[in-house]
C-alpha cells in the first residue's frame, strides 16, 4: 500500500508551516513528567510527521486533533502502537502544531470535529506506525547482517530468530535516516492486537489524579495577567463611552481597555479581574441590536411555516401523497437555543511581543484560530505559534468558524502593548450569556399513510438560522442557499416512502449559533423519530416493527435496530411501571439505536435505563466508543429535559448552571451499550450518540402519559 | 496577609481577605488542581475539603478559614483517596477531565463518612458535581468499586 501521507507536500488552505517538528506543548509535557518511567531522551528520532522514537525506546505520537475528552489522543496513539507492536507503557502523545501537515483529511484544514478523527486519520496513522516499523526492522537487520524480513517487533522490542533483540531505541536514530519505504504494509485485521480490544487511555491516570495541569485555564506564566471582558449585553449593540474610574483603582486592575469587543480588565489575578470589571459604567447604544424576545422570535418562525421555503429535497411524489391518505399525521415542534457551557470556561493565553505571538488553548480549528490569529496582529502566519492543549471540553463549542477569541486575545494584547502574557478568562456567566448557541429551530412535518401505514407523502417544513451562512464555510458548505447542517437528517431521510417534500427558510437573527454536538441531528432526529413513532401508533404496529418494516433495504441500519431491541427485551413487556421507547438515528457514518425505559411519579419522569446499540465500523477502542455513547445520551438527555437559551427584548434571560441546568448524577439512567461487530472502515463515535436520545425518551413518555412533546424543554410541561 | 492550614503546611495567602478559596488557591499559591467552573457554587469543580467536609471553595472567603483543615486535591492522600484514584483508573472515568478533581474530592468526603454508600449515598453526596462529559455510570461504579476495595483491606 502507497503512503501519500508521508510525502504530504506542505500545503493546506492558509499554506501554514510552523516550525514542524518542534512541538513544544505544555500539556504533553506534565503528562510525560507525571509518568513514572519518563526516562532522559536521547535524540528524539522523527520518522514522519506523526511518529518519533527517543534513544530511550520511548515513542512519542503526534497528535493532530483536539483532545476534548472524546479519547482522541489515545485513539490515535492505539494505531501507531498497533503497527508497531509497541507496549501501551512506551507511548507518550504530543498535540501537534499548527501546520499544514496535519490537516483533518476530511475537512482540508487542521480541525477537530463532525465525528471525523479516526475516520480521517484511521489509514494515516497507521501507515506512520507501519513505516516507522519498516524502517526500525530495516535498520536492525542491517546491524544484524540478517534479511529485514526475518526481523520483528513483539512487545515493543526488535527480535530476530537467532535470539537478537533490541529496544527501539537503539535503532531509532539510525532508522530514522533510511528512506521512507516506497511500499507500506500495515497489519491484517486478524493479527491486531489493540484495535478492538481498548487500549488504555493515555490520560486516564493522570486526569484521575487530578492535580496536574493540563488546562489552558491552568497556566500561570511570570508577570501573567488575567483579562475579562464586558461584552455588549445584547447583539449589535455597540459602547457608546464607559467610565473605568472606578474599576482602575479596584486592587490588583493593570488596566482597562477599549476593544472591538467591549471593554477589557487586566488584573494580577482573575478574581481582581472579575470584581474590577464589576465597577465598569458601560453606555451601550443598541441602536441597532437584535431586541426581539425568544416568543416574538417563535412567532415569526411560526408564520413563516406557513408559507413555502427553498426547495431542499422533492422525491418521489412529494406531498401529493397526502392529500386522500388513510390517515394523516401532522405536527409542529419548535426547538430553543442551547448553550455548550463545556465544563472548562472558554480561555486563551497570548504572549505578544510586537513582532511574534504565542497562542495556549484547546485550539480545535487550528487553521482558522492560526489565520484569524495573524490577521488580527497584522503578522504574517510564521509569526504565530499555537499551542493546542487538553480541553475541558467542548461539545463544538471550541470549532469557531471566526477564532473569535483568538481574536479577541490579539486585540487585548495590542492595545495593552507590552510583551506581557494575558490569559483571558469567560466566566461561566460569560459563557451562558455568549451565544455560539445551538441555533433555535422549528419543525412542521405532515405525512400521509395508505391502511397498511406505508407512507404516501411527507411534507417537512425547517424555520430556522444557519450556522454556516456568513462565515468562511459558507461556499463550501451552503448550497443554493441551503445550509446542510440545517437540514441534515431530514433531508436525508432513508424510510421508505413514496414521497418526500422538504424545504427550508433560512431566518435572519442577530444570535451568534454554532454547531453543538451532534448539529443539526440535535433536531432532526427528534422530529424524525418521534414523528416514525407517532405513525406506527397511527398505524397501529409496533414502532421496533415499523422501522424494520422501512429500513429493510439496509442491513446496517436493521442489525442495529435489532441489537438495541433484543437487548432492552424490546418483546417482553417493560418492568412494572416502566414504559418504553425506541429511536434509531445515523449521523457521522454511525447508525445508533436506542431504547430508553422511563417511569413517571406524581406526574415528573426518570429516565431509568438506556440500552444503546452502536455501528461505527471498526470499533478501534470499544471502551472508549462505551464512554462516547454514555457521554452523549447524558449531554442529550440533560438538554432535552432542562435546557433553553432564552431571550427577553434580546437579551440572553440565563447566566450560568443555575438557569441553564445540566444533567447531574441523580438524572443519570443506567446505560448499556452494545458495539456491532464491524470490519467497515472506522466512522463517528463522539456525536452520534446524543441524537437519539430525547426521540426515545420523548416517545417512552407517550407511552407512559399519552402526551407528546414537541416544544422543548420537557421542563415546560412540568414533566421534570 | 492571611495564613492558612492547606494540605498539612501553613500557608501564606497575600490576598484581600474577601478573597474566595478558589482565587486563592489558583492565582495566589499556583495550585490549580482545584477547578473554576461556575463561581456560583453550582458544579462542584472547586471543591475542596475543610475539616474533612466538601465544600465549594468558589463560596468560601479566605479570611473565613483561619484554623481550618483545607484539603485540595493535591493533598488527598491516603487509603481513601487512593483507592479512588485507582477506581477511577480502573473504569476509566474521566474524558475531557476537568470536573474530576471537584468529583474526587466529593468522593473523598463521601467514603471518609459512609465506607459503605449506597446508589443513593453516591447521588446525594455527588449531585453538587456537574460532569458536563456525562461520566456519572462510570464514577458510580468506581465509588462502589473503590468502597469495595477499603471494606476488603
Amino acid at each position: 500500500m502507497n503512503a501519500p501521507i508521508l510525502s504530504t507536500t506542505r500545503r493546506g488552505m492558509l499554506a501554514l508551516c510552523v516550525g514542524a517538528g518542534t512541538g513544544l506543548v505544555l500539556g504533553f509535557r506534565v503528562l510525560e513528567a507525571a509518568g513514572k518511567d519518563a526516562a532522559p531522551s536521547a535524540a528524539n528520532a522523527e520518522f514522519n510527521p506523526f511518529v518519533r522514537i527517543d534513544g530511550a525506546g520511548k515513542v512519542t505520537v503526534i497528535v493532530k486533533h483536539l483532545d476534548k475528552g472524546q479519547g482522541v489522543a489515545t485513539g490515535l496513539a492505539t494505531l501507531v502502537a498497533e503497527e508497531l507492536n509497541a507496549r501501551p507503557d512506551q507511548i507518550v502523545v504530543e498535540f501537534a502544531p499548527s501546520d499544514s501537515r496535519y490537516k483533518n483529511l476530511l475537512f482540508g484544514m487542521q480541525g477537530t470535529g463532525g465525528s471525523t478523527s479516526m475516520a480521517n486519520s484511521f489509514d494515516q496513522y497507521r501507515e506512520a506506525g507501519a513505516a516507522a516499523r519498516q524502517m526500525l526492522t530495516e535498520a536492525a537487520a542491517a546491524a544484524w547482517k540478517v534479511p529485514a524480513a526475518e526481523v520483528k517487533i513483539e512487545a515493543g522490542e526488535l527480535r530476530h530468530a537467532s535470539g537478537k533483540r533490541a529496544g527501539l531505541g537503539e535503532f531509532a536514530e539510525a532508522a530514522s535516516k533510511l528512506p521512507v519505504p516506497s511500499t507500506i504494509t500495515l497489519k491484517k485485521p486478524e493479527d491486531w492486537i489493540y484495535i478492538g480490544k481498548s487500549f488504555p487511555r493515555v490520560d486516564v491516570k493522570t486526569k484521575s489524579e487530578g492535580s496536574v495541569n493540563l488546562f489552558a485555564m491552568d497556566l500561570h506564566m511570570d508577570g501573567m495577567l488575567v483579562a475579562v471582558t464586558a461584552r455588549p449585553p445584547k447583539w449589535g449593540a455597540t459602547l457608546r463611552g464607559f467610565d473605568a474610574a472606578a474599576a482602575k483603582a479596584s486592587p490588583g486592575v493593570a488596566g482597562v481597555i477599549e476593544i472591538p469587543q467591549g471593554v477589557a480588565v487586566l488584573a494580577a489575578s482573575t478574581w481582581q479581574a472579575i470584581k474590577g470589571r464589576e465597577l465598569l459604567k458601560l453606555d451601550w447604544d443598541e441602536t441597532g441590536a437584535e431586541t426581539r424576545s425568544s416568543d416574538a422570535m417563535f412567532a415569526e418562525y411560526r408564520a413563516l411555516a406557513e408559507k413555502p421555503g427553498i426547495s431542499v429535497r422533492n422525491t418521489g411524489n412529494g406531498a401529493k401523497g397526502i392529500e386522500g391518505a388513510a390517515k394523516i399525521v401532522e405536527a409542529t415542534y419548535e426547538f430553543p437555543y442551547l448553550a455548550h457551557a463545556p465544563m472548562e470556561p472558554i480561555n486563551i493565553t497570548i504572549l505578544y511581543d510586537g513582532a511574534s505571538a504565542q497562542f495556549w488553548t484547546g485550539s480545535q480549528f487550528q487553521t482558522v484560530d492560526h489565520g484569524v490569529a495573524a490577521q488580527a496582529l497584522g503578522l504574517p502566519p510564521e509569526k504565530i505559534t499555537i499551542h493546542t492543549m487538553w480541553a475541558g471540553g467542548s461539545f463544538g463549542r471550541r470549532a469557531i468558524y471566526d477564532a473569535h477569541y483568538f481574536a479577541e486575545a490579539a486585540a487585548i494584547a495590542k492595545a495593552w502593548g507590552k510583551p506581557q502574557p494575558i490569559k483571558l478568562v469567560y466566566t461561566r456567566e460569560d459563557d451562558i450569556k455568549g451565544g455560539y448557541y445551538r441555533p433555535a429551530f422549528l419543525h412542521k412535518a405532515r405525512v400521509g399513510l395508505d391502511a397498511d401505514g406505508n407512507i404516501l407523502g411527507w411534507e417537512h417544513r425547517i424555520v430556522g438560522q444557519s450556522i454556516l451562512k456568513g462565515t468562511p464555510f459558507e461556499a463550501m458548505a451552503v448550497k443554493n442557499g441551503i445550509d446542510d447542517t440545517s437540514v441534515e437528517g431530514v433531508s436525508n431521510m432513508t424510510y421508505a416512502n413514496a414521497g418526500m417534500q422538504v424545504d427550508l427558510h433560512t431566518t435572519d437573527v442577530k444570535v451568534p449559533v454554532l454547531w453543538w454536538r451532534s448539529v443539526g441531528h440535535t433536531h432532526t432526529a427528534y422530529v424524525m423519530e418521534t414523528m416514525i413513532d407517532e405513525l406506527a401508533a397511527a398505524a397501529g404496529i409496533d414502532p421496533v416493527e415499523y422501522r424494520l418494516r422501512l429500513m429493510k433495504d439496509d442491513p446496517r441500519k436493521v442489525a442495529v435496530l435489532k441489537l438495541a431491541a433484543d437487548k432492552a427485551g424490546w418483546s417482553t413487556p417493560a418492568p412494572e411501571g416502566r414504559f418504553r421507547g425506541v429511536a434509531l438515528h445515523h449521523s457521522f457514518g454511525s447508525t445508533v439505536a436506542e431504547v430508553a425505559e422511563v417511569s413517571v411519579k406524581d406526574g415528573k419522569i426518570t429516565v431509568e435505563k438506556v440500552v444503546c446499540a452502536v455501528d461505527c465500523g471498526v470499533a478501534v477502542n470499544p471502551d472508549n466508543i462505551a464512554a462516547q455513547m454514555e457521554g452523549g445520551i447524558g449531554y442529550g438527555l440533560g438538554a432535552i429535559l432542562h435546557d433553553a437559551i432564552t431571550l427577553k427584548d434580546g437579551a440572553v434571560e440565563q447566566a450560568n448552571f443555575d438557569g441553564y441546568p445540566s444533567l447531574r448524577i441523580t438524572g443519570m439512567p443506567v446505560i448499556e451499550v452494545h458495539v456491532v461487530p464491524s470490519t467497515e472502515k472506522p466512522s463517528g463515535v463522539g456525536e452520534p450518540g446524543v441524537p437519539p436520545i430525547g426521540p426515545a425518551v420523548a416517545n417512552a413518555v407517550f407511552k407512559a402519559t399519552g402526551k407528546r412533546v414537541r416544544d422543548l424543554p420537557f421542563t415546560k410541561h412540568g414533566l421534570v | 496577609m492571611i495564613e492558612l492550614n492547606i494540605n498539612g503546611t501553613a500557608r501564606g495567602v497575600d490576598a484581600d481577605p474577601a478573597t474566595p478559596l478558589l482565587w486563592a488557591l489558583r492565582d495566589t499559591l499556583k495550585m490549580t488542581g482545584t477547578k473554576f467552573g461556575c463561581g456560583i457554587a453550582q458544579c462542584g469543580a472547586c471543591t475542596v475539603l475543610v475539616d474533612g467536609m466538601a465544600v465549594r471553595s468558589c463560596q468560601q472567603p479566605i479570611e473565613g478559614l483561619v484554623g481550618s483543615e483545607i484539603t485540595t486535591i493535591e493533598g488527598a492522600k491516603g487509603p481513601v483517596a487512593e483507592a479512588l484514584h485507582a477506581a477511577w483508573v480502573e473504569h476509566q472515568v474521566p474524558q475531557c477531565g476537568y470536573c474530576q478533581s471537584g468529583q474526587l474530592m466529593s468522593a473523598v468526603a463521601l467514603l471518609s463518612d459512609t465506607p459503605k454508600p449506597t446508589d443513593a449515598d453516591i447521588d446525594a453526596a455527588m449531585q453538587g458535581n456537574i460532569c458536563r462529559c456525562a461520566t456519572y455510570v462510570r464514577i458510580r461504579a468506581a465509588i462502589h468499586t473503590a468502597a469495595g476495595k477499603l471494606g476488603a483491606a
